[in-house]
């Protein structure tokens, strides 16, 4: 007989390091992120699953809205946010991208938006305008208008597909 | 790491990448909700099902009775510490909590606070409110009748007429509509909408026993003025409240008002003596913050047969909601309105606004707009497109025609205002030439032929932002200026502090091109920091565009101000006199000998470390502006779409946004405002508006039906520029954050009239649902 | 926005979660996606006392084509059938769904049998299955059964699943020779659920003439449903530009919706014409491509 229980201990692999944390099982993904583990570039705009600040990557491919998937459920998962994307001295291509073509403004979309970017970019390497468009349809940004994010999408590709030139890439 | 290589030379005008942006696209921005404090309590709200109703009773025993939770307040409560209303910045007042009755459904009845979010939710859902509802009135034409039921029942006046505004010569006004060979008559309703930022609003109330003072870390885009605010409010010494406002999650104007929330929170921490955080759900965001817009609004616009405007009659029924809660300037009830005579030279106008209560979520608030705005953009926009019609006449040649001409400016606005630059022919023609214009307008007509529904539309509005001169701007009391200060450090970095508060806008980045421009100082190397109350100067915050206007130009003549006193260390440096120095290629240098010559990194170390005798060490400044004028951003925006028969679906094919915002300080970052304010337009043409049903209840209540456009809804952007500098301004700037957002909702709605046009429709009302398209379509016996 | 409390199950097998739903009957809810109830649980419009979460049964991500049909487990992603190549090529009435439903990043958690089991009439993958004469595979600790899905949808959120009992598989129609079909949805925005869509699923005979032919139809009643009149109306007949434009008629007169924020009564009617006839004009352009 399966055991149920109001309380939990979620064991997941968080940016690569091995965690143990307890929860209510009522906890939502994106706040056992924010409050139990520090990850607070897990952002929360909405209760509708509809904004996608919360945006994390499960298992290396598969972006989720942290806010609409419960704590224990990724249990035995591994999960990526932004905080293992890349740091400041030592950026990801998207974010690199994300800077280089001014894809943001007050911030509070981008950490979602480049995992979505992520697992966009690893399904499709060579997006066009409309595949971008449609792929981060999921995320909702208020202030760039996304057309520079579809440019930084553009740029990460191209660094992506071709690691070794990412020094030449110029604006 | 890339760092991107920065001129050392001229950094104003240059696409410098953003020095905020590293710590956001790693997660490690700090806005509010990541803010952890010690012993911190979460604060729930109850809200009212009703939109109008009596409250006889409110039950919160089982909500207490639950462990973890330490306290519910309602609005009796506050009442009886003085603190059940509050003031609003326009000059009403407002419940804090329910007192007696609520005005509009969502209303804060009571608050819980409890040691989990997840508990105080709980707890909220037991505390138990008896109603008795009352009759809801939902429209204002209904709430301006003399036998409506009367909403606000402290006040004195027994109707439910909020204010009476008008501006210009009525009866000049009229004399010459008569007499004018063409008079067109439009009414045009801007529908009621929500800045809606992603992140809400929120606050975390700290207040210490032992020192007496309040700590507030709040969503806010006015911290000074929030300060100042609460001072009066509370009774805490005004240096006793700190209010930090952390990096904020875009802002539009919703986090300007002071709303129950705050205050609720800080009486919760006064109690209990521990932090209390309040967020707000997406749905308090909504329903509960202030919404913008909701004019009704009817232009009467008199030409001559060629199409010479000659006079412009504006009559608007404002909804307020419950309460007045715009955030205007004071001596401004219905914002910068009178802006509505737009680009073109009416020899006479006359505008007036009447606000009515309703049992709508309070507001009026300024939503990516400098003050009503938009509204009045929209309408004159519009309505000289109705002209157009009616003349039978291009819409742009009838622009061109009625542009104020260069040579008029300074150029005095019959109603009353004092536009300080703008080239407006010469912007539109660039659009129109980018556009290809003439070409498009051919294929147009070849498509129609063929039976497609295809329109062009134009919108080439006049802003006015930077408010503003002391003399007539203040909100509540308090002068709108701006302010600066900067302290240039020994080994010639700086930091630079403003009033401001940036929430995406930039001013990382921008602040520190001003004074690497004014000092010739590397803007890597300045540090800017705005939001803490404690340490930067006086400001009233960042909205309406004002940002540039008055901040950076405080930042300016602090800068400059720093160049005096260098002058005087150079001219000791340089063992010449001052007058033999000249400011060139940001240095000081001996006129006609450049070799001798000394930089401000130079300057400053001998600030600290070898100064001429007597003179007083460090080489910092702060500035107070006040703006002598307000600034006229403006541009020349050209849309095209195509009509989906069956459907009503519009396509946005094409949009240009030429734009004049003076000097740039940054063009990727200006580029990048435009784009998102044109997107916003874009939400508001076609998609947004808070709908209340007639029982009140608000049909707008999360995303799933405040429809914000994702990445493939939104239309590609182009964009291009004209520079005419601001005349007044110390660096030649205007605002420009909200222009896209002004101007664009007339183009959108332009292009879709133009292409129902040919069946002889004039106007329909934004949001330009298909459902509206459709039945315009049918009606006139279109179908697929 | 929280949820209120509950008990939480990991199922790691069928019998375990159905001892579960047995067990804690009336109390306990099935967790596959949760990309709908989750949303309903922290606006507290679901309270379910247990949770059982079936994410664990890899067995339920099936989806493989077998005898007369293809089976798409109770597990399988709407992201998955977006991007199988079989269902892209073989399916094309699925791959239309699995590109409108929700949003991206929901689509690759929600499940299309997790779809049908919410029975939201407004649920894409309801018209779909209709149209396309899907049969539902049901499990409980008592016996096992399947239903046709017309006789599954009983009204709006309800459905003839017992409480203890899950839908392990959804079992679509392998296509027939010269079959096509096609899904159009209106939406306000990506993530919005339809303001209408229509589904089509259509063979022809050898002749050329329409053999068979399903119109299901999404957000225009209590439940997902059948135009079963504008079906008839089509088989036995050539395709013509005619004939679809009277069919297309005829489903708008079989759709019953009701006006709210997304459009009126009158206008979704039309729609549910307009989009018929456009579905059946891509349907039939499908197999005359095929």
């Amino acid at each position: 007989m399966a055991v149920s229980s109001t309380q939990v201990s979620v064991h997941v692999k968080i940016n690569g390091q091995e965690i143990t944390k307890e929860c209510e099982v009522r906890t939502l993904l994106a706040y056992f992120l924010r409050e139990q583990l520090g990850l607070t570039g897990v952002h929360v705009g909405c209760d509708t699953t509809s904004c996608g600040a919360c945006t994390v990557l499960l298992d290396g491919k598969t972006a989720i809205k942290s806010c609409t998937v419960f704590a224990p459920q990724v249990d035995g998962h591994e999960l990526l946010t932004v905080e293992g994307l890349g740091e400041a001295d030592h950026l990801h291509p998207i974010q690199q991208a994300f800077w280089d073509c001014h894809a943001l403004q007050c911030g509070y979309c981008t950490p979602g938006m480049e995992l979505a970017v992520l697992a966009l970019l690893q399904r499709n390497p060579n997006p066009t305008d409309e595949e971008i468009r449609f792929g981060l349809s999921g995320n909702l940004c208020r202030c760039t208008g996304y057309k520079n994010i579809v440019k930084a999408v553009h740029q990460a590709a191209e660094i992506m597909n071709h690691p070794s030139t990412s020094q030449s890439v110029t604006l | 790491m890339a760092i991107a290589e920065e001129p050392t030379g001229h950094v104003m005008g240059h696409a410098m990448k953003r020095k905020e942006d590293p710590r956001f696209i790693t997660g490690q921005g700090r806005y509010l909700d990541d803010i952890v404090l010690p012993r911190m309590l979460y604060m729930a709200i109850v809200h009212s099902p009703y939109a109008h109703a009596r409250i006889k009773s409110i039950d919160a025993s089982a909500a207490l009775q639950l462990p973890g939770v330490h306290l519910v307040l309602t609005g009796a409560d506050l009442d009886q510490m003085g603190l059940g209303w509050m003031p609003t910045m326009a000059g009403d007042r407002e419940m804090t909590l329910a007192v007696g009755k609520v005005l509009y459904q969502y209303q804060e009845v009571a608050v819980v606070l409890a040691e989990s979010r997840a508990l105080a939710e709980d707890a909220a859902q037991l505390v138990e409110v008896e109603y008795e509802p009352l009759p809801v009135i939902v429209d204002p034409f209904e709430s301006m009748k003399p036998d409506a039921p009367v909403l606000r029942e402290d006040r004195e006046q027994k109707d439910n007429h909020v204010f009476h505004w008008e501006v210009g010569d009525r009866t000049a006004t009229e004399q010459l509509l008569r007499s004018c060979d063409v008079v067109v008559r439009q009414k045009v309703r801007f529908q009621r909408i929500h800045p809606a930022p992603l992140e809400p609003c929120g606050c975390i109330a700290d207040f210490n026993k032992a020192t007496g003072r309040l700590t507030l870390y709040m969503t806010s885009q006015a911290p000074h003025a929030h300060r100042t605010v609460f001072s009066m409010v509370t009774g805490i010494p005004e240096q006793n409240i700190h209010i930090i406002s952390p990096d904020v999650g875009g802002g539009f104007g919703n986090k300007v008002p002071i709303y129950p929330g705050y205050v609720a929170a800080i009486v919760a921490s006064l109690k209990l003596g521990r932090p209390v955080k309040w967020v707000e759900t997406r749905t308090e965001n909504l329903t509960e913050t202030a919404f913008a817009r909701d004019y009704h609004m009817e232009a009467e616009l008199g030409a001559t047969k060629d199409g010479v405007v000659q006079a412009l009659k504006v009559k608007t029924i404002a909804d307020h909601g419950a309460f007045d809660a715009a955030a205007d300037p004071s001596k401004f009830p219905a914002g910068l309105f009178s802006i509505c005579t737009g680009s073109y030279d009416f020899p006479n106008a006359f505008a007036e606004v009447d606000a009515f209560y309703t049992n709508k979520t309070p507001g009026g608030i300024a939503y990516r707009c400098s003050f009503r705005v938009t509204e009045a953009s929209y309408l004159i926009e519009r309505t000289m497109d109705v002209l157009a019609d009616e003349l039978g006449m291009d819409p742009a040649e009838l622009r061109l025609k009625n542009f104020v001409p260069p040579e008029k400016f300074p150029y005095h606005s019959a109603l009353g205002w004092t536009y300080d630059s703008g080239r407006y022919a010469e912007t539109l023609k660039k659009a129109l030439e980018r556009f290809d214009y003439t070409k498009r307008r051919q294929e147009q007509d070849e498509r129609r032929r063929k039976g497609e529904l295809v329109g062009i539309g134009l919108s080439t509005f006049t802003e006015v932002v930077g408010a503003g001169p002391s003399q007539t701007f203040d909100i509540m009391g308090i002068k709108m200026f701006d302010s600066a200060e900067i302290r240039v450090h020994p080994t010639g970095s700086a930091i630079v502090r403003a009033g401001t508060r940036h929430q995406g806008q930039g001013h990382e980045t921008t602040w520190a091109q001003i004074v690497g421009e004014e000092l010739g100082l590397d803007p890597q190397n300045i540090l800017v920091e705005e939001g803490d109350t404690d340490t930067a100067p006086y400001g009233l915050g960042t909205y309406a565009s004002r940002s540039t206007p008055t901040a950076g130009a405080a930042i300016a003549m602090a800068a400059r101000r720093i160049r005096e006193k260098a002058q005087k260390i150079a001219a000791y440096l340089l063992e010449v006199s001052e007058e033999d120095l000249e400011w060139r290629d940001q240095k000081f240098q001996v006129r006609g000998v450049p070799s001798k010559a000394v930089t401000m990194q130079e300057i400053a170390f001998a600030a600290y470390t070898n100064l001429p005798e007597g003179m007083e060490p460090g080489l910092e400044a702060t500035y107070y502006y006040d703006p002598p004028n307000l600034t006229f951003p403006n541009g020349a925006y050209l849309c095209q779409v195509s009509i989906d028969k069956g459907t009503g679906e519009v396509k946005v094919e094409k949009f240009l946004a030429v734009d004049d915002c003076g000097n740039v300080i940054n063009p990727m970052i200006v580029e990048g405002q435009i784009h998102g304010g044109l997107t916003e337009g874009f939400a508001i043409a076609f998609m947004q508006e808070i709908v209340y049903d007639e029982d009140g209840n608000h049909l707008a209540t999360n995303f799933s039906d405040y429809l914000v456009p994702t990445a493939w809804e939104a239309p590609d952007w182009e964009t291009d520029r004209t520079v005419t500098p601001s005349p007044h301004h110390p660096i030649g700037a205007k605002g420009v954050g909200e222009s896209p957002n002004v101007g664009s909702p007339a183009a959108f709605v332009n292009a879709v009239i133009d292409a129902l046009s040919p069946l002889g429709i004039r106007h329909i009302d934004m949001p330009l649902t298909r459902e509206k398209i459709w039945r315009a379509l049918r009606e006139h016996g279109i179908e697929e | 926005m929280f949820p209120a409390p509950f008990e939480y199950v990991s199922a790691h097998s069928l019998d375990e979660a159905l001892e579960v739903l047995e067990s804690r009957a009336g109390e306990a809810k099935v967790l596959a996606g949760g990309q709908s109830l989750i949303p309903m649980m922290r606006f507290r419009l679901a309270q379910p006392q247990v949770l059982v979460d079936i994410n664990p049964i890899k067995l339920l991500e099936d989806l493989h084509e077998q005898d007369d049909a293809l089976h798409i487990g109770a597990l399988a992603r709407h992201a998955t059938l977006e991007f199988s190549p079989l269902i892209q090529q073989r399916y094309p009435l699925i791959a239309d769904v699995s590109r409108v439903v929700a949003d991206p990043t929901v689509r690759n958690l929600g499940t299309l049998v997790g779809s049908l089991c919410h029975a939201d009439p407004a649920g894409d993958f309801g018209s779909a299955a209709l149209a396309a004469g899907a049969e539902v595979i049901i499990t409980s600790s008592r016996q096992h059964r399947s239903l046709p899905v017309d006789a599954f949808f009983l009204d709006t959120f309800s459905t003839a699943l017992e409480e203890d009992e899950i839908v392990t598989e959804v079992r679509w129609p392998k296509p027939k020779p010269r079959s096509a079909g096609a899904y159009l949805k209106i939406e306000r925005k990506v993530g919005d659920f339809a303001i209408v869509g229509t589904a089509v699923q259509m063979a022809l005979d050898e002749g050329g003439r329409i053999a068979e032919a399903g119109i299901g139809l999404c957000a225009v009643g209590p439940i997902s449903l059948r135009a079963k009149q504008a079906e008839r109306l089509l088989v036995g007949q050539s395709p013509s530009a005619e004939l679809f434009q009277e069919v297309a008629r005829q489903a708008a007169r079989e759709s019953d919706p009701t006006s709210d924020t997304r459009g009126s009564k009158e206008y979704k009617q039309d729609m549910v014409r307009v989009l018929t006839l456009r579905a059946l004009q891509r349907a039939y352009q499908r197999i005359q491509a095929a």
